[in-house]
């Protein structure tokens, strides 16, 4: 089964053209009757992109079942988002919208859970969209090779202490989730994560003879 | 004059332009339920040029609806409303917006299927209309079918005629691929027979709209009327006659009615009213050389735009513009070579 058929669309290079495309996929679905919600994820810097605004004003005035989620890395590529940007808190720029907004703290699962919750109820209920920001935090680079110079190592190490798998199993120590239950859950994430890693690098390079797949029919592919 | 295509055994009556292409949207939104359309103005006002008006009021506002001032957000939300199976029909007001949602249109939808490993289909269809009015000026008056074929994932129809506007138009709703359906503004007003019920013109068929062995003239869109009028001119002053060829579809381009008639004349003009620099023309010289070389009796000329922004007065207009004694002198000077 592919991707789209589980509900997982093409993804985007294109930061924040995957917005209005959320906000069709949201039409087709309140056209037909659908409970099905549609979700755009994005990043804090897909903030300044005129169509992120563009949809989110669609999604309001056509009452969408949709929800913008925002993770708020604090980076934008290689620059801190604050610079980039007139307010405190990326939800207080969508305000003017008369969009339904949620802030939850990124780290933590059960926060992250529960705001989408209340997005999803108020989209099946009829109430229109959500804007969800996520504050978290990207502890890697931007792309292999990324130098860093834009932050401390002080600062990742601090956000580090978030982590949100540290947060998560601290909390379920506290609901008494024993230890050899967490560990056989890492376990087979790891060898899932394995698998697919070794499957990947096994297999074959794709046909050259086949490199027309998924042109349309009228597209001329010959030299 | 040979006639448009017409379907067996049903009656044609004059309709303009804009009346056709309202024809082919009323009988789409009636005939396939996932059809609707989005558009500025298309709705409450009937659209800038008129032509669709009465539909809002026939079919609802959730089959036509109305948009903010946001190409890259309406197009972007017909994407996705395709990808989900609906069939849109989106309006972009003046061609020269299609450049506001170019992301949507060139890195979107011309390549979600690809993207996908075929997994998806995207059913859209966006018409605008382009070209020089009267007095629109360089911002509102762009002919940019040229960027819809050199980036492949459009299909790309331009009719001249009645009865194209609406089987083109047709043909381009019920393609499972993203179509473009460029009208032109001078021509809605136009005359000409058009077959009633379903008329669906496949694309990839250009039409001989008069024939004869001296030259060959192909024009696309509000051009052709001009090699239609040259044609006439050369006839009566040079007694030369020329096959008039109406592309009809840029994209896919029936190169072999071109080079059928290349090869029984020899000598090729192209007519367009887009710019010369990388249109539409150069590609067709480009591939007559390449196919019919031993067939030419001379190199093939283009009568294009300027390659300039669109003036805004009326003189200045007329000048821009490829004019029926450029097509003229154009022809001359092949039949010289």
């Amino acid at each position: 089964m592919s991707s789209f058929a589980r509900g997982v669309v093409v993804s985007n290079a294109i930061v924040a053209a995957n917005l209005p495309v959320a906000c069709g996929l949201a039409l087709a679905a309140k056209q037909d009757g659908r409970a099905t919600v549609t979700l755009a994820a994005f990043g804090d810097g897909a903030t300044n992109q005129a169509v992120f605004h563009e949809a989110l004003n669609l999604a309001v005035i056509w009452r969408l079942p949709v929800i913008f989620v925002c993770e708020n890395n604090q980076y934008s590529e290689m620059t801190p988002i604050r610079t980039m940007v007139g307010v405190e808190r990326l939800v207080d720029r969508v305000r003017g919208y008369g969009i339904a907004t949620e802030t939850c703290d990124g780290m933590d699962v059960e926060a992250v859970r529960a705001a989408a919750a209340d997005a999803a109820d108020r989209a099946r209920g009829g109430g229109g969209p959500t804007f969800i920001e996520a504050e978290t935090y990207r502890f890697c680079g931007h792309m292999p090779g990324d130098a860093e110079t834009y932050r401390s190592r002080d600062e990742v190490e601090a956000w580090r202490a978030r982590d949100p798998l540290t947060i998560a199993r601290t909390r379920l120590a506290t609901l008494g989730v024993g230890e050899t239950e967490v560990a056989a859950v890492d376990d087979t994430v790891e060898r899932r994560l394995s698998a697919a890693l070794d499957a990947a690098r096994a297999a074959p390079p794709p046909d050259p003879a086949a490199v027309a797949l998924g042109a349309s029919p009228y597209m001329e592919v010959t030299r | 004059m040979t006639p448009p295509a017409a379907a067996a055994a049903t009656s044609s009556r004059t309709l303009t332009f804009r009346d056709a292409v309202r024809e082919a949207l009323e009988l789409e939104l009636a005939r396939d339920p996932r059809t609707f359309l989005m558009g500025e103005d298309i709705g409450a006002y009937g659209g800038v040029y008129k032509v669709t008006a009465g539909l809002l009021e026939r079919f609802g506002p959730d089959r036509v609806m109305d948009t903010p001032i946001a190409e890259a957000g309406f197009v972007g939300t017909a994407v996705g409303a395709a990808l989900a199976g609906k069939r849109p029909i989106v309006e972009i007001m003046f061609m020269d917006f299609v450049l506001v949602a170019a992301d949507q249109l060139l890195n979107q939808a011309a390549k979600l299927r690809f993207l996908s490993g075929d997994a998806v289909r995207l059913p859209l269809t966006v018409r605008t209309q382009h070209g020089v009015g009267a007095g629109t000026g360089a911002q509102h008056s762009q002919c940019f079918e040229a960027f819809f074929a050199h980036i492949p994932g459009f299909a790309v129809a331009v009719p001249a005629f009645p009865a194209d506007a609406k089987g083109l138009l047709a043909a381009a709703v019920r393609m499972d691929d993203p179509c473009l359906v460029v009208e032109h503004k001078a021509l809605y007003p136009t005359k000409g027979e058009v077959p009633e019920g379903e008329y669906v013109v496949p694309f990839g068929q250009a039409r001989i709209v008069e024939a004869g062995d001296d030259v060959t003239i192909v024009a696309y869109g509000r051009a052709v009327h001009t090699a239609l009028a040259a044609a006439a001119l050369l006839r009566d002053r040079d007694g030369v006659a020329a096959d008039v060829i109406d592309l009809r579809t840029i994209v896919p381009l029936d190169r072999e009615t071109v080079l059928g008639s290349v090869r029984r004349t020899g000598r090729l003009v192209v007519v367009h009213e887009a710019h010369r620099n990388v249109g539409v023309g150069a590609e067709i010289a480009a591939r007559v050389g390449e196919l019919a070389w031993s067939d030419l009796r001379a190199p093939v000329r283009r009568v294009a735009g300027l390659d300039m922004p669109v003036p805004y007065a009326q003189p200045l207009e007329a000048a821009w513009l490829p004019q029926p004694e450029d097509v003229v002198a154009a022809v001359r000077s092949v039949l010289r070579s």
